[in-house]
This record gives C-alpha cells, structure tokens and sequence, in this order.
C-alpha cells in the first residue's frame, strides 16, 4: 500500500451516525432499562466517582493483562524454541498440544479457580494459558521454517548453539513469533475479562457485570466502552512496536518477497 | 605443512534400511597457503557435499580432513564457507554494514574498530554508500559482494567458495571474478572455489581439480601456468587457456 490514509473518513462516519441513530432510537422509545442512550453511558463516564472508580478496574485489568501476557510470552517462546528444535521433543508433547489446542480456553477457569481458589494468580494463569497457544505454535513453526543455510552460517562463523539460537535462529523466527503475540494479544484480554466475570472482586470484566446485576445500564455500557478502547489501544501500540522492531521486513512486503 | 589436506575423504547417504549412495569416493588433495585452487566438475557431482565436508558442517563417512594438521571434525575456526544462495545466508534483519559486522562480532571483535574494518572491507568490494540498506534492496550480485566481505571480516586463513558467482548474470560474473582476484592478492587468503565452469576455473586459480560425477571423484590435477595478474580478454585469449579448457572438458567428458 504506497498510500495510507490515516483515518477512514466513511468509516467514521458510519460509526456517528449508529449512534445517533442508537441515541435517538433510544429515547424515542423508551428504552432506558436495557438500551440507554449513548450520551448517558458517555456521561456516566465523566462523573467524578464513576470515573475514578473505573480508572481503578482499568488498572486492575490492564496489570492482569500485561502480567499473564508477558509471562505467556516468555513462557511459549521459549518451549516452542524447544519444541522447534527438537523433533523428539515435539513428539513427546504432540498429543497434549492436539488434544489441548481445540479446546475453548475459558473451560480451564473451573480448573484454575480449583487449583489456585479465587483472585490474581488463578486469573493471571488463565491468561497465560489462553494466550501462550498461539505464541508457541508459531514459535514452533518459525523455528522449523529457519533456512538451513543460515543455521549453517552460523556454525561456519564458529558460533555455539547459544550464539546461534540468539543471533541466528531468533531474529530468523522473529515474524512468526510476532504474528503470535498478535493474535494472543485479543485472547489475553477476552480472558482477563472472562475471568474477571467469573471470579472477580474487581476489574472490568467484575465491574460490567456488576453493573448490568445492579441494573445500570448505562454505567455497563460505559465499562463496555472502555475494555473496547483498551483492546485498541493495545493493538495500535502493538502494530507501532512491531512495525519498528521488524523495519527490516517492511520494504520486503512490499516488493513481494516474503 | 599444507593448510589445506583432504585425505582418501568419502561421503554415501542412507544405506542403514537399504543400499548406500556412495556420493564422494576417495578424494585427497592439499592447499598449500596462499593458493587458489578451484575443483571444477559437472552439476550434482557432490562437489558441494565435499565443500560441506571441508567446512565441518557435514561429518565424512570415511577419510579425513586437517586445517592447519588439526583434524576437522566441527566447523574450523581458521575457515570460513561462502554458499552459492546468498539470499539464503545473508541475515535479512541486518544492515549491509550489520551482516559484514557479524563476521568481526563472531570474531569478538566490536566497537569503533570493528566498524571502520567493516566500512573498509565494504570499499574493497564496491559497496560504498550502501552500508545502510537491507540484503533484499541490492541486486543479486552485490548480495554476493556483502556475503564476500562478511567472510573476509571474519579473516579466515581458508575462504571456501561454493559456486559463489552460479547465481548472477554474465557480465556480473566477470566483474565479480576480477574482484575476488583484487581481493585474494590484497589479503592473501587462501581461496578453495568449487565451480561448474571450467574456464571460470581456470581463469582464478593456480591449480584445478578435475572431478567426475557419481560417486565425485578426483579425476585429474592441472596446474594453471598463466601469469598474473590476469584479464578477462587477454588471459582468455591466449593459447594456454584454451588448451587447458580443452584438456579439462575432454576429461570431464571421458569420465562421465
């Protein structure tokens, strides 16, 4: 794409206009028990107590979010290093990974809340479940697709394993393992929150829900907006980190050589 | 003492649930320090297998081979391997500068120095004013510059050339060849080049191994007695090069 324009104008517009048509649609109709209008959630938002209090769930949220990905992330990079490198390794693990990788994250909760009771490390280890699966397939996968002839470079430079796996095979592996912790990046968050829900005293899964049970719709509709901003948020600051960490592959794209 | 001592080598593949692929049979021949040999032979004769023996990076089935008189049985350290698919073995998330870097960082050598080497080696290869850009922005022959210069960084007593200049246009090939030439005078290393081109073979070396192919095995020796340094028109118009063009093919022929 030689030209980006750095804002869909349509699709903004679209966007301004659900919600006008929400707002007026709501009031029109009466709606307020289940579908307020948007500007009461908005307001809701900018009301001092309110504000600060979902302030303190984004915090908890975005601490639980950051801690079981990043834990997810070294933990999936590096067994997938192994898994890669080693086909007897994999053969060993294949079945559990076949087996475990269908199954929907979120049923591991019940087993969390069993092994580790109610709070931060069952949630935070629910999220590293959930987001070390794509880390570590991919990782698995960039691994084995490393060129031979590089490793071979390397080891005709006189490098060791150590040296080859950090200077050599890593960068190699580096899109695979980006495209990972893309995709593990959403799977973080929606179990933070699910998790949250479940089993939670606070955070934005606990503090949506709580809202909705305590019949106010419109303080529900706000936390809503914020997880969604969040999840944003996260992914436009991954794109940026990523875009500058792989620069060297940008140009390479372009001209169809990936 | 040569440098350089290939010895009765041997190579088969598989052979442990079904018969052996007997790939190199017996070869030996030696380098001495300074030279540039180059073994010429038809495509899939093994001769990259034999490079791959030499270098370390694959164990022989039978035979030996000594660096220095000290057997190889890893990568040596006083040699380094070019491989014919430079785009496969230039590490793309580095900088022209950053690749010829890494053959001084395998070294332990960084900082100031290391750099300004890196900046030098990159002028003797005519690639000044590209140090910043990426492998996939240079043509095909000055990938192969860069992974020249990222071997010489390294400053091995053996260059090991595997088909270097297989994959770039004629008139590239000719350019590259005199520079590698310029090079090997300038640094004095010695160069092992492995190449399907007879007079390509002829042209760079003092000496040319003949090999035949199925299993590869060393079929004749022919010294090169043209005088340096050489010109692509000239040295390839005189009646020594011919003869000796004329020699290797009709051994490469006979044996085939």
């Amino acid at each position: 794409m030689p030209f980006k324009c750095r804002f869909n104008i349509a699709g903004l517009a679209l966007f301004a206009a659900l919600l006008l048509l929400w707002e007026f649609y709501s009031r029109t109709a009466g709606l307020e028990t289940y579908l307020p209008p948007p500007s009461a959630a908005l307001k809701a938002l900018f009301e001092p107590p309110m504000a600060r209090a979902l302030f303190g769930h984004l915090l908890e949220t975005l601490g639980r979010f950051v801690g079981g990905y990043f834990l997810a992330a070294a933990l999936a990079v590096g067994l997938g290093v192994v898994l890669g490198y080693s086909r007897v390794a994999y053969s060993f693990a294949e079945v559990i990974i076949e087996l475990l990788r269908p199954m929907p994250s979120v049923a591991i909760i019940p087993v969390a809340i069993l092994c580790l009771g109610i709070g931060d490390a069952m949630m935070i280890a629910v999220t590293v479940y959930a987001a070390a699966w794509p880390i570590l397939l991919n990782t698995i996968d960039g691994v084995r697709n490393i060129d031979r002839t590089l490793l071979d470079t390397g080891r005709t430079f006189g490098l060791g394993r150590w040296r080859i796996l950090r200077e050599v095979a890593l960068p190699a592996a580096a899109p695979y393992i980006a495209t990972g912790l893309r995709v593990s990046l959403p799977i973080a968050l929606i179990l933070v929150t699910t998790s949250e829900m479940v089993a939670g005293a606070d955070g934005l899964g606990y503090f949506i829900l709580d809202e909705e049970r305590s019949m106010r719709p419109a303080n529900m509709y706000a936390g809503i907006a914020i997880v969604a901003l969040l999840g944003y948020a996260l992914n436009r600051l991954f794109l940026v980190l990523e875009g500058r960490a792989l620069a060297w592959r940008s140009g390479m794209r372009i001209r169809g050589e990936m | 003492m040569p440098l350089l001592e290939v010895d009765a080598l041997c190579k088969s593949y598989g052979g442990s649930n079904g018969p052996a692929t007997l790939a190199i049979e017996n070869i030996s021949f030696q380098v001495e320090r300074g030279e540039f040999v180059a073994l010429v032979g038809p495509s899939g004769c093994g001769k990259t297998t034999l490079l791959m023996c030499i270098a370390g990076l694959t164990a022989p089935s039978a035979g030996r081979v000594a660096v220095k008189a000290k057997t190889v049985d890893r990568p040596p350290p006083d040699l380094v391997l070019v491989f014919q698919e430079y785009n496969r073995s230039l590490f793309a998330w580095r900088t022209v500068l950053g690749n010829v870097l890494f053959g001084l960082e395998a070294k332990g050598r960084s900082g100031k120095a290391a750099e300004e080497r890196a900046r030098r080696l990159l002028g003797l290869v005519g690639l000044e004013g590209f140090e910043r850009h990426y492998p996939w922005q240079l043509s095909g022959g000055m990938q192969q510059r860069v992974a020249i210069a990222r071997a010489l960084a390294y400053e091995p007593e053996v260059l090991l050339m595997d088909e270097p200049f297989g994959s770039v246009d004629a008139m590239t090939r000719l350019e590259l060849e005199d520079a590698l030439l310029a090079l090997w005078k300038d640094l004095g290393t010695t160069i092992l080049l492995v190449t399907h081109d007879i007079e390509e073979a002829i042209y760079l070396s003092d000496r040319v191994h003949v090999l035949a192919r199925r299993p590869s095995r060393l079929v004749e020796t022919v010294q090169v007695p043209l005088a340096r340094p050489r010109n692509q028109l000239a040295t390839r118009a005189e009646p020594t090069f011919m003869e000796l063009r004329n020699e290797i093919y009709r051994r490469i022929a006979n044996a085939v």
